[in-house]
């Protein structure tokens, strides 16, 4: 086509610095923008495990890497962490973690209940070296610590941004796997401690008795629609963009007191 | 006036009664017990292994919070708490070697040279508030009540953490004596009470602990004095197993100093968290009419 850019000696000039990396012990040159991630597509690997949602909340990724002439073991989700020169690498996609099985219709909700489906707690020597592995920084050691002495509510807080990559588990001396145990926690917390969110129980009740069940009838005979075929495209569809578009959504400067005005929340 | 705090596990869930009725009375004598912030369980244990320097992270790593929140000291309550954190704040103070491991070892922590002073609730109240003033701040004197001191083992031993001399140890009696209570002397007051031998070794620790039931009884004591959540355990929630079958023993009320503190400052009932004392401990305050102003 006639308005492509003009190639010119100075716009090839322009190229990515390359920087190795060590993957497994085994140099690779990559762009140096890349994530790990994708610095290990460059380099030709292809991943079936060990990726997952590539936004850095799945925790299927966790990489250890350690840098020359520094001791310390770093830890990034390869989807996040930018290379560095010279680092050396290696995913840890998965960990043998044991997860207890419990009767969760017939728990309490007590802090015995959680020491008896993971009594390796107490094995804890508080030597924090789970912490300093965590990629998202949540102080793991201290909610250990504080399920230990059945503070749940505040285990269930610490570990809020635990996205369950088991590199904890991969350091602990006392061979926990602490997310797991974090997990079980995190489910008390919700059924039995942190407040009941009321409308969204009203919400679930308003579904069961069949308050929306003509609405959504009414919405699904307005058929579908193909965007790549407009033969698809009728009356009705219009009508039910026209739906979608008209929608009432809360807005991302809403105030904390902010309710829909539509009963379709049944908020008022 | 606040005072750092470290509770220790136990003293959140089974031995809540040790730390609420510390907390009220404290607060009542114009002391406000600040919780640490950031805290672990101090291992419970020290560990006397010469070599084994990782036992000694969880106590240390709570002295660096007592530091880092600006405190100069920490109280503590349990028995096991004090002694494991007073024992490993001597060997920051005194170990060089060591010292310089641990600190190099957590290195994502503040380097700590032991200087907290770590002080068991008895000797805050001997040092800070004295026996007079104790004596004047309570309402309702434990008049007319033979309580018996129970020290164990980690309150006094060894000598250089103890809270007062092993050997010849006077400060829980002066506390005694200051709440209005006739003061017990009994020969069991510093037997070990079989403490973690009642998982490893049940029928030891059920003899040692009939040999302590058996003393204070002898001495006509009506209660046992406890600071420590083990010792309750061994000779409070087992008394009656160990005491079943034994006819020349009847059931003896045991309680927390914190507890009878509580009623010796007029507090309310509920400050006592009774429910987890003993039913004859429950049974002897009910007949005694305490505590008398709830």
């Amino acid at each position: 086509m006639s308005d492509t850019a003009v190639v010119t000696e100075e716009v090839q000039e322009v190229k990515a610095e390359m920087v190795p990396v060590y993957i497994m012990g085994k140099r690779y040159d990559v762009p140096n923008s890349l994530t790990i991630m994708k610095a290990m597509e460059y380099a030709g690997y292809q991943y079936i495990r060990g990726a997952g949602c590539r936004g850095g909340v799945c925790g299927a990724c966790a990489t250890v890497y350690r840098l020359p002439g520094d001791y310390h073991i770093r830890v990034g989700l390869a989807c996040q962490t930018v290379v560095e020169p010279n680092m050396y690498l290696t995913q840890i996609p998965f960990f043998p973690a044991n997860r207890a099985v419990y009767d969760w219709e017939n728990i309490k909700g007590e802090a015995e209940e959680v020491f008896q489906a993971y009594p390796e707690l107490f094995r804890c020597l508080a030597c924090n070296a789970c912490t300093k592995v965590c990629p998202m920084d949540v102080p793991v050691m201290d909610y250990v610590a504080a399920i230990k002495r059945g503070d749940l509510e505040k285990a269930a807080e610490l570990s809020f941004d635990c996205i369950q990559c088991g590199l904890c588990a991969t350091r602990c001396m006392a061979e926990m796997a602490q997310y797991h145990i974090a997990q079980m926690v995190r489910r008390i917390n919700g059924k039995f401690i942190a407040p009941h969110s009321e409308h969204c129980h009203k919400q679930v009740e308003a579904i069961k008795s069949g308050y929306y069940t003509d609405k959504i009838k009414e919405v699904m005979e307005l058929g579908t629609v193909d965007p790549f075929d407009d033969s698809t495209k009728t009356d009705k569809i219009d009508k039910l963009i026209e739906l979608y578009k008209a929608r009432e959504t809360e807005p991302h400067t809403a105030v904390e007191d902010w309710k829909p005005e539509s009963d379709f929340a049944l908020l008022k | 006036m606040k005072i750092g705090y470290y509770p220790g596990c136990t003293l959140k869930t089974k031995a809540k009664n040790l730390e609420d009725a510390a907390i009220k009375s404290m607060a009542a004598l114009g002391y406000e017990m600040v919780e640490l912030d950031r805290w672990n369980c101090c291992g419970a244990v020290y560990s006397l292994a010469d070599d084994d320097l990782v036992h000694f992270l969880a106590p240390v790593r709570d002295l660096i919070r007592a530091h880092d929140q600006g405190f100069d000291k920490v109280v503590t309550l349990c028995s096991m708490c004090y002694n494991t954190l007073a024992r490993a704040n001597l060997l920051m103070r005194d170990d060089e070697v060591k010292r310089d491991a641990l600190n190099d070892f957590m290195e994502e922590e503040n380097d700590y040279k032991g200087e907290v002073e770590v002080v068991h609730l008895l000797n805050f109240i001997r040092d800070e508030i004295g026996w007079d003033k104790l004596r004047d701040a309570v309402k309702v004197p434990l008049e007319g009540l033979n309580f018996a001191p129970y020290y164990g083992c980690t309150l006094t031993r060894p000598e250089e953490v103890g809270i007062d001399s092993p050997k010849d140890p006077v400060v829980f009696q002066a506390f005694i004596e200051a709440i209005g209570g006739n003061i017990v002397d009994f020969p069991a007051s510093q037997t070990c009470c079989g403490s973690y031998q009642i998982i490893s070794n049940p029928e030891a620790a059920k003899a040692t602990t009939l040999e302590i039931l058996t003393s204070a009884s002898d001495a006509k004591a009506d209660a046992l004095v406890l600071s420590c959540p083990l010792c309750e355990y061994n000779i409070g929630r087992r008394q009656d197993e160990i005491i079943k079958g034994n006819d020349k023993l009847e059931n003896l009320p045991t309680f927390y100093f914190t507890q009878l503190l509580a009623i010796a400052l007029g507090l309310p009932i509920e400050d006592l968290k009774l429910e987890l004392n003993t039913n004859s401990t429950k049974a002897f305050l009910e007949q005694k009419g305490l505590p008398a102003l709830a």
